[in-house]
C-alpha cells in the first residue's frame, strides 16, 4: 500500500444513466427488423421495439468506459446490415457491428486521429455519413473536419482509408449533415462561422457583421481530395441542418433551421422559407419566437416529409412541393416548402420513426416515449403555411403565423419508458417497513416532473386471486399424461384433507373420482411416467393409473412419511424413524420399491430429487436434510444405491432443498445447483458436482425471518426458483450476463409457490398467502429496480422529510414559466375580450413561458398513504425557492419548521438577483399543510441551509450565518465569510460544519459555542465545482463536482483535533492562512471520474445486514455506489482483475480505462466495478485466460465480482 | 542552435496544430478569448453538463447549446485597440 491511498472503495453503477444523448435507427442484425441504438452516457444500448406488442426492450448493453458524443448509421452499398460509428472522446473513430448470435457489439475499425478528450478542435462531436455509405465526415466544434472513405475489400470487409483534411482555422461549426446526392460524389453540409475578423476588430462592426454560411464539402472519389464546394450566407441564427433526399427520391439539399423559420437551400436550387409557426392563446406570449431542437426526416414509396419539434414540443410537419412538367413528371425542381402543426410529444434529443409505424422520442427529460402513428395529418383541419407567401431572403421581415395547439390526434402512446433523467435529488430511508430501505427521488423538468419510489423488486401480475374456505398448508399443480402441455390438476392440501381442482376455461373443484386421497394432507403430487399420477400422504404413497386402478403403498406401521420427493420415473420418501424408502418406476409402468432402506442418523425435515435429466434413466442424486443441521446427497446409482456422496454442514436445520438444473454464467452452459432453504431464514445456493455429487461454492443469502420454502418455477424461458420467507425471492440469472440474481417480489408474502402454466398463462406461478389463492406471473426480467412515481408541478429543486411522518416537501421552480397568478390574470383579461379558453393539459404541453418569470412552489407529497401531492403552496413576487430544510429551533422548545430559501428575480447566467428571502412555515394537521409564518429578507439568494443547534445555519453568498427565530423576523446571532465564492451546500456533525463553496470545494468550519464564533480551519487545495456532499465520518466528507468527479476528502487528525480543542478558538482565528486559503488543508482519500454528475451522496445501507455504503445519485439518472474495501487482498485481487481486464477486453470506443476514469484529475484509491462487472460478458476462452494470469477458477472470480455487489445491494 | 530550433519548430507546429497554444507575447485578450471558447466547447462537448445548465436555464439542450456556440463566436468580446 506504499505508494496507493490506504483507502479503497469498490466504484458500482446500480441503475445505469437513462439520459439518452443520441438515439439512431438501423438495421443492426443484418434482417429486415430494426434496431435502436441509443447512448446514455458512456453505456451504447441496443432496443428491439416490438410492433406487435408496441413495446421497445433493451436487449444488449455495453459500458464503453469512454463518453459518447455522436453516433451515425451507415450501410454498404448492397449489403443489408448497418454497421455504427461512434465519436467519442478517444481522438479515435469507432467502427462497430451488432454480432445478433452472440448478441454482442463487435469492432471492425478503430482509427485515431487526434488527442484524447473532449477538446475544442478534436474531431468527435459531429458526425456524418453520406447516405450511399461512402464516406465519413467526422468534425471538432472548431476548425478540424476529417473525412474517411468506406469501401470493402475483396473479402467484402469493410474497409476505412487514412483520413482526409478539410480543416478551416477560427470557423465554428454549428451543424452538420451529409447531403443525399445519389452516387455522385459525396458532399457534406456544415453551418459554419468564421470569427477571425471579429477577433481583429476593436470596434466590433466585424463582429455585428459576421455572417453564418452554409458550407458544402465536396469529396472527389477520383482524386480522393475533400474541396470547399460551395458556401452560402444563411440567417445568422441557423442552428440545425436536415438532409433532403436526393437522386431518385428528392430534389437533394438541405433544410436550415434558424430561430423562428425553416429554409430550403441547396447549391442549385432556389432558396424556400417558412416561418414556424407559433402558439396562440391568451397566455402565450406573441412576439416569442421558437427554435427547431430535434427533427428527423422520412422517406417512404417516393415520398418524404420531416417532423421538426420546437423547444415547445410541438412537432411540425413540413413538405417540399415539387415541380411537374407537362407530363405530370417531376423535373426535380422544388417549387415551396410547406409547414403544419402535426401533434405534441415531450421535446426529444432525438426522434425516430420506424418503418413499422412507430416514432420513438428519446426525451430530454423524463421518460422515454414510444408511439404508434395513427395518420400522417395529411387530410386534416390545420392550416398549412406555404413559403409561397413568405421571401426567401433571411433578413427580409415577415408576418409571424400562428397555430392553436390541440390533443395529439395523429400520434398514439404505446408505451413509456422510465427514466430518471434528470435526476435533482434523492433520500435513501425505509418507510415502509420493509427490510430494505427505498430511494425517494425527484426527477424531470418542467410539468413533466416527479416524484419516484425505487424499491428493489420484481415487477408481479396477478392473474388470479380467490379465498378459499380454509388456510391450505401447501399446493401443487400437474399434469395428467407426460404429453400434456400444460397444467390440469391443482391439488391443495390442508392440515385434514385434500382438494383437486381441474384448470380449464374456468377453475373448479372436481369433487369424485379424482382418484386422490381427499381425508389426508398431501405431501408430495408428480405425474409418473407415461399416464400415472402418485399422491404422497402421511400413511402412504398412492399411485393413480390412467384406468382409474390405485396402487396404495402403505406406510410401516407405527411409522408415517415426514418428507418426500418425486420425479417423472423416481420417488424417495422419508419415514418417522428416519429411513428412507425409494421407489422407481419400472419397465411396465409400476412402482418398484428398492430392497434396502437408507437409515438417516437424525429425523428427515426435506428431500429433493432432481428431475432426469435427458436421455438418462434416472436422476443419481438424492439430496436429504436432516435436523442436525447437514444435507447429505445420496448416490442413486445402481452400483452405490443410497450411499453416501457428500455432506455439507450448515447453520441451521434445513426446511428446503431442490436440487435443478441452472443456466451458469462460468461455464456457459447449465449446471445442477443444489438449492436449500434453513429454517432460519437463509438460503444457499451450491454447485453440485454431476459425477461425483460433491458440493461446491456455496452461497449465501439471508431472506427474512421465516423457513425458507424452494420451488422451480419457469420464467421467460428459464429455470428460476422461487424461494419463500417472510418475503418471496426469485433466483434466475441475468439475461445479459447469466450471473444468478436474487431479487424479492412486489407481491404479497407467500407461504408456499408452485409452478403453474396454463393456456392463458404459460409461465405462471400459483401462490399461498393466507387463505388465498393466487396465481401470478412475472413478466420482465431486465429490470429489477421498481418505480412508482407522482406527478409534480415544476421542476423540483430540492426536497426534505418530515422528521416523523412519512412526507416529502418538495421545493420546485421553474424558470422563464409565468407563476400561476399571471397566468390566470391573462385568461381573465382574454375572457373579457372574446370570452374562449382553451386548457391544455400542462403535462402535455408545458406551461406558457415568459423570459424572467419564474414559477415557484412548496408541494407536500405523501408517498406511502394516499400516492399523491397532498399540498400545495404557490410563491408569489416573481421569487423562486432554492433551498429547504427543516430546523428544529430551541428557542420554540425544538418545535421543527419548514424553512425556505428564496431568490427574487434570479437570473442564472450570469448569476444574478434582487436577493433572497427565508421563510419560515409551521407544520399543521401532522405536516399536511403549512402555515406561513414570516419571511426574512437577505442581501444574496440563500442557497444552503440547514439546522445547527437549534438553530438556523444559512449560506448567503459567501457568509455563513447563524439564525434564531423571532417573532417576526429570524434573529441574526452569528456569521462569517467562510469560502471564496458562493456557500452551495451544508452538513453537520457536532460543532464542525462542511461548508461546500460553488467553485472552491469545501472548508471545514467550527463553531465555538462560548465565543459565537464561526472559523473556518481547513480547506482544500483543488477547486472543485461542488454539487453535494455527506459527511462518511467526523473527518471525512464525500462530495460530487459539476464535471462529474466523486472524491473523499479527509481532515489530518492533528487539524481536526487543534479545532475541537476546548477554549476560545483564538489559536485558530490567529493561525496565518496558507495561500490566501486557512491554514490547512484538505488530504484526497479518493477521487473517481464517473461522468454523470453527482446530484445527492448518502451514507446509507441498502439491503438488509449489509454494511454502510455511499450511495449516489447522478444527474442523468445513474445511481452508483461506493464500497469500502475491508481486506488488503481483496483490493489487489481486483486491482490486478482490473489490469488484466484493461489489457485483454479494451473498451470499445477506444477510451484508455485508466485515463477515462482519470479524467480530470488521476483516479485514486478507487477499483471500477463496472468494468470487473465486464468479465461476465466475455467469451469464455478469455475468462479462462484472465483466471490463469490470476492464478484462480473462472467461478472463482465471478463468485468475487458478484459477492461484491449482492453483499450490500442488489 | 540546432536544439533550439527544433523546439521552436515544434513549438510552431503545436501553434498550428493546437488553438490557444501560448506563446512568449499572448496578450490578456487572446488568453481569455482562448479559455472561454475552450470553456464553451467543453459545455458543448459534455452532455450531462450541457443538460445541467439546460435544466437550471429553463431551455431545451439544443438552445443551451447554441448559445454556448454563439458565446464562442463572441469569445471575450471586441481586441482591445492596438497601438502603434
Amino acid at each position: 500500500m506504499a505508494t496507493t491511498s490506504h483507502m479503497f472503495m469498490y466504484s458500482l453503477t446500480i441503475q445505469p444513466p437513462t439520459a439518452v444523448t443520441q438515439a439512431v435507427l438501423g438495421q443492426f442484425a443484418g434482417t429486415k427488423e430494426q434496431q435502436v441504438i441509443t447512448a446514455s452516457g458512456s453505456k451504447l444500448t441496443i432496443h428491439r421495439p416490438d410492433p406487435t406488442l408496441g413495446k421497445i426492450t433493451p436487449i444488449f448493453s455495453q459500458d464503453v468506459f469512454g463518453i459518447i458524443r455522436s453516433l451515425a448509421v451507415f450501410r454498404l452499398a448492397g449489403s443489408n446490415k448497418d454497421y455504427l460509428i461512434i465519436g467519442s472522446d478517444s481522438g479515435r473513430i469507432t467502427i462497430v457491428e451488432y454480432v445478433p448470435s452472440q448478441n454482442r457489439f463487435n469492432r471492425i475499425h478503430l482509427e485515431t486521429f487526434g488527442k484524447s478528450g473532449v477538446r475544442r478542435v478534436v474531431p468527435g462531436q459531429y458526425l456524418a455519413v453520406d447516405p450511399k455509405g461512402r464516406a465519413c465526415l467526422i468534425a471538432s466544434v472548431e476548425k478540424n473536419k476529417l473525412v474517411y472513405v468506406l469501401n470493402r475489400n475483396s473479402q467484402a470487409e469493410l474497409t476505412i482509408s487514412s483520413p482526409l483534411e478539410a480543416h478551416k482555422p477560427q470557423t465554428l461549426v454549428f451543424a452538420m449533415t451529409a447531403l443525399d446526392v445519389g452516387y455522385e460524389n459525396p458532399v457534406f453540409a456544415a453551418l459554419e462561422v468564421d470569427y477571425s475578423e471579429a477577433d481583429q476588430d476593436p470596434t466590433g462592426q466585424a463582429y455585428e457583421e459576421i455572417e453564418k454560411i452554409l458550407v458544402y464539402y465536396e469529396l472527389d472519389l477520383g482524386l480522393n481530395h475533400v474541396v470547399r464546394k460551395w458556401s452560402d450566407p444563411v440567417d445568422r441564427t441557423a442552428n440545425m441542418l436536415f438532409q433532403v433526399p436526393g437522386g431518385a427520391d428528392g430534389p437533394s439539399g438541405v433544410l436550415v433551421c434558424a430561430e423562428d423559420n425553416i429554409t430550403y437551400r441547396h447549391s442549385n436550387q432556389d432558396a424556400f422559407r417558412v416561418p414556424i409557426p407559433r402558439r396562440s392563446g391568451p397566455t402565450e406570449n406573441p412576439e416569442r419566437k421558437r427554435t427547431i431542437v430535434s427533427g428527423v426526416m422520412h422517406k417512404m414509396r417516393g415520398a418524404f416529409f420531416f417532423l421538426l419539434q420546437t423547444e415547445d414540443g410541438d412537432i411540425f410537419k413540413v413538405m417540399l412541393d415539387m415541380a411537374e412538367d407537362e407530363n405530370g413528371q417531376l423535373t426535380g425542381e422544388v417549387q415551396g416548402l410547406k409547414i403544419k402543426f402535426f401533434d405534441t410529444v415531450p421535446v426529444a434529443s432525438s426522434l425516430l420513426i420506424l418503418k413499422s409505424g412507430f416514432l420513438y422520442v428519446a426525451s430530454e427529460a423524463g421518460n422515454h416515449q414510444f408511439y404508434e402513428f395513427e395518420k400522417l395529418g395529411d387530410d386534416d383541419e390545420e392550416v398549412e403555411f406555404s413559403s409561397d407567401s413568405f421571401p426567401a431572403d433571411p433578413t427580409a421581415p415577415y408576418e409571424p403565423v400562428f397555430f392553436r395547439p390541440r390533443p395529439a390526434e395523429n400520434l398514439n402512446l404505446v408505451e413509456s419508458v422510465n427514466s430518471l433523467n434528470p435526476l435533482i435529488d434523492s433520500k435513501i430511508v425505509n418507510l415502509t417497513e420493509d427490510d430494505a430501505p427505498q430511494i425517494y427521488s425527484v426527477c424531470g423538468t418542467g410539468a413533466r416532473s416527479t416524484f419516484r419510489t425505487l424499491k428493489h423488486g420484481l415487477e408481479v401480475s396477478e392473474l388470479v386471486e380467490s379465498e378459499l374456505q380454509a388456510v391450505p398448508s401447501a399446493v401443487w399443480t400437474t399434469k395428467l399424461t407426460r404429453s400434456d402441455e400444460y397444467d390440469r390438476y391443482i391439488v391443495l392440501s390442508f392440515t385434514n384433507g385434500t382438494i383437486v381442482l381441474s384448470i380449464g376455461e374456468i377453475v373448479e373443484e372436481i369433487t369424485e373420482d379424482s382418484g386422490f386421497l381427499s381425508t389426508a394432507p398431501t405431501l408430495a403430487v408428480q405425474q409418473l411416467g407415461e399416464d400415472s399420477l402418485i399422491q404422497v400422504h402421511p400413511r402412504g404413497i398412492r399411485h393413480l393409473l390412467a384406468d382409474h386402478r390405485v396402487n396404495e403403498w402403505p406406510a410401516p406401521q407405527h411409522r408415517s412419511i415426514v418428507a418426500a420427493a418425486a420425479n417423472e420415473r423416481q420417488v424417495a420418501v422419508a419415514l418417522s424413524s428416519g429411513e428412507i424408502v425409494y421407489f422407481e418406476m419400472d419397465a411396465d409402468g409400476s412402482l418398484a420399491e428398492y430392497d434396502d432402506r437408507r437409515q438417516m442418523s437424525g429425523t428427515v425435515t426435506c428431500l429433493s430429487l432432481g428431475e432426469v435429466p435427458e436421455g438418462r434413466v434416472r436422476s443419481s442424486f438424492l439430496a436429504v436434510g436432516c435436523d442436525d443441521s447437514t444435507v447429505r446427497i445420496l448416490s442413486l446409482d445402481t452400483k452405490n444405491m443410497l450411499e453416501n456422496m457428500s455432506v455439507q454442514a450448515l447453520t441451521s436445520a434445513p426446511s428446503a432443498l431442490n436440487i435443478m438444473a441452472m443456466a451458469d454464467s462460468s461455464s456457459g452452459g447449465t449446471t445442477l445447483y443444489l438449492h436449500i432453504g434453513l429454517y432460519s431464514g437463509v438460503y444457499l445456493r451450491t454447485v453440485l458436482d454431476e459425477v461425483t455429487g460433491e458440493l461446491s461454492d456455496t452461497r449465501t443469502r439471508f431472506l427474512g425471518a421465516k423457513p425458507v420454502k424452494l420451488s422451480q418455477v419457469s420464467v421467460q424461458g428459464q429455470t428460476a426458483v422461487l424461494a419463500l420467507s417472510s418475503r418471496s425471492w426469485l433466483g434466475y440469472s441475468d439475461i445479459q450476463t447469466k450471473s444468478f440474481m436474487l431479487t424479492p417480489l412486489d407481491y404479497a408474502g407467500l407461504e408456499w409457490g408452485w409452478n403453474f402454466s396454463s393456456e392463458q398463462c404459460l409461465e405462471g406461478m400459483v401462490g399461498i398467502q393466507g387463505r388465498n389463492l393466487r396465481i401470478f406471473s412475472i413478466e420482465k426480467l431486465n429490470n429489477n429496480m421498481l418505480q412508482s412515481s407522482i406527478p409534480l408541478a415544476y421542476t423540483p429543486r430540492r426536497f426534505v422529510k418530515h422528521p416523523e411522518q412519512p412526507l416529502f416537501y418538495i421545493i420546485e421552480s421553474d424558470n422563464n414559466v409565468l407563476s400561476p397568478a399571471t397566468r390566470e390574470s391573462l385568461i381573465r383579461d382574454s375572457q373579457v375580450q372574446n370570452g374562449d379558453a382553451l386548457s391544455l393539459s400542462p403535462a402535455e404541453f408545458g406551461y406558457p413561458r415568459g423570459t424572467g418569470h419564474w414559477a415557484s412552489c412548496i408541494q407536500v407529497v405523501d408517498p406511502i398513504n394516499s400516492n399523491e401531492v397532498v399540498f400545495t403552496l404557490d410563491l408569489d413576487d416573481n421569487e423562486a425557492a432554492v433551498s429547504v430544510a427543516v430546523v428544529p429551533f430551541s428557542s420554540q422548545d425544538d418545535e421543527s419548521f419548514l424553512v425556505v430559501g428564496t431568490a427574487k428575480d434570479l437570473e442564472v447566467s450570469p448569476p444574478k438577483s434582487k436577493g433572497g428571502f427565508i421563510h419560515i412555515y409551521r407544520f399543521q394537521e401532522n405536516g399536511h399543510e403549512l402555515e406561513f409564518i414570516h419571511k426574512t429578507k437577505v442581501d444574496d439568494p440563500p442557497l444552503a441551509l440547514l439546522a445547527f443547534q437549534g438553530k438556523l445555519l444559512a449560506g448567503i453568498g459567501p457568509i455563513l450565518r447563524l439564525y434564531d427565530l423571532g417573532v417576526r423576523q429570524l434573529l441574526r446571532k452569528s456569521q462569517a465569510p467562510v469560502v471564496p465564492s458562493t456557500i452551495v451546500g451544508l452538513q453537520t456533525q457536532g460543532s464542525r460544519i462542511v461548508v461546500s463553496d460553488v467553485r472552491e470545494s469545501v472548508t471545514y468550519v467550527v463553531y465555538k459555542h462560548q465565543e459565537n464564533v464561526l472559523i473556518p480551519f481547513v480547506d482544500d487545495s483543488i477547486s472543485r465545482w461542488t454539487t453535494s456532499t455527506t459527511m462518511v465520518d467526523y473527518e471525512t466528507v464525500a462530495g460530487g463536482d459539476k464535471f462529474g468527479n466523486l472524491w473523499l476528502l479527509r481532515c489530518p487528525n492533528k487539524v481536526s483535533e487543534e479545532a475541537d480543542e476546548d477554549g476560545s478558538g483564538a489559536h485558530l482565528v490567529h493561525e496565518r492562512g496558507y495561500l490566501q486559503g486557512t491554514p490547512n488543508r484538505l488530504e484526497l482519500m479518493v477521487h473517481y471520474y464517473t461522468q454523470d454528475i453527482p446530484t445527492s451522496l448518502h451514507k446509507t445501507q441498502l439491503v438488509a445486514g449489509g454494511r454502510d455504503i455511499v450511495v449516489w445519485t447522478g444527474f442523468q439518472g445513474t445511481i452508483g455506489m461506493f464500497v469500502p474495501f475491508a481486506s488488503r487482498e481483496d483490493v489487489d485481487f481486483f486491482q490486478s482483475l482490473e489490469t488484466q481486464l484493461a489489457a485483454q477486453h479494451p473498451p470499445l470506443a477506444g477510451r484508455d480505462h485508466l485515463i477515462y476514469r482519470g479524467y480530470y484529475a488521476p483516479s485514486k484509491g478507487v477499483i471500477d466495478g463496472d468494468l470487473c462487472e465486464m468479465y461476465f460478458l466475455l467469451p469464455n476462452n478469455t475468462k479462462m485466460t484472465i483466471a490463469a494470469e490470476l492464478d484462480r477458477s473462472v467461478r472463482e472470480i465471478e463468485r468475487k465480482i458478484s459477492d461484491m455487489r449482492t453483499r450490500v445491494a442488489y | 542552435m540546432a536544439d533550439k530550433l527544433r523546439t521552436l519548430q515544434n513549438l510552431e507546429a503545436l501553434q498550428a496544430r493546437y488553438i490557444g497554444t501560448g506563446h512568449a507575447d499572448t496578450t490578456k485578450y487572446e488568453w481569455t478569448s482562448n479559455i472561454i471558447r475552450d470553456s464553451c466547447a467543453s459545455y458543448v462537448g459534455h452532455n450531462p453538463l450541457l443538460s445541467y445548465m439546460s435544466v437550471g436555464m429553463g431551455d431545451s439542450k439544443e438552445k443551451v447549446r447554441t448559445m454556448m456556440l454563439e458565446k464562442m463566436v463572441r469569445g471575450a468580446g471586441n481586441p482591445p485597440e492596438t497601438q502603434e
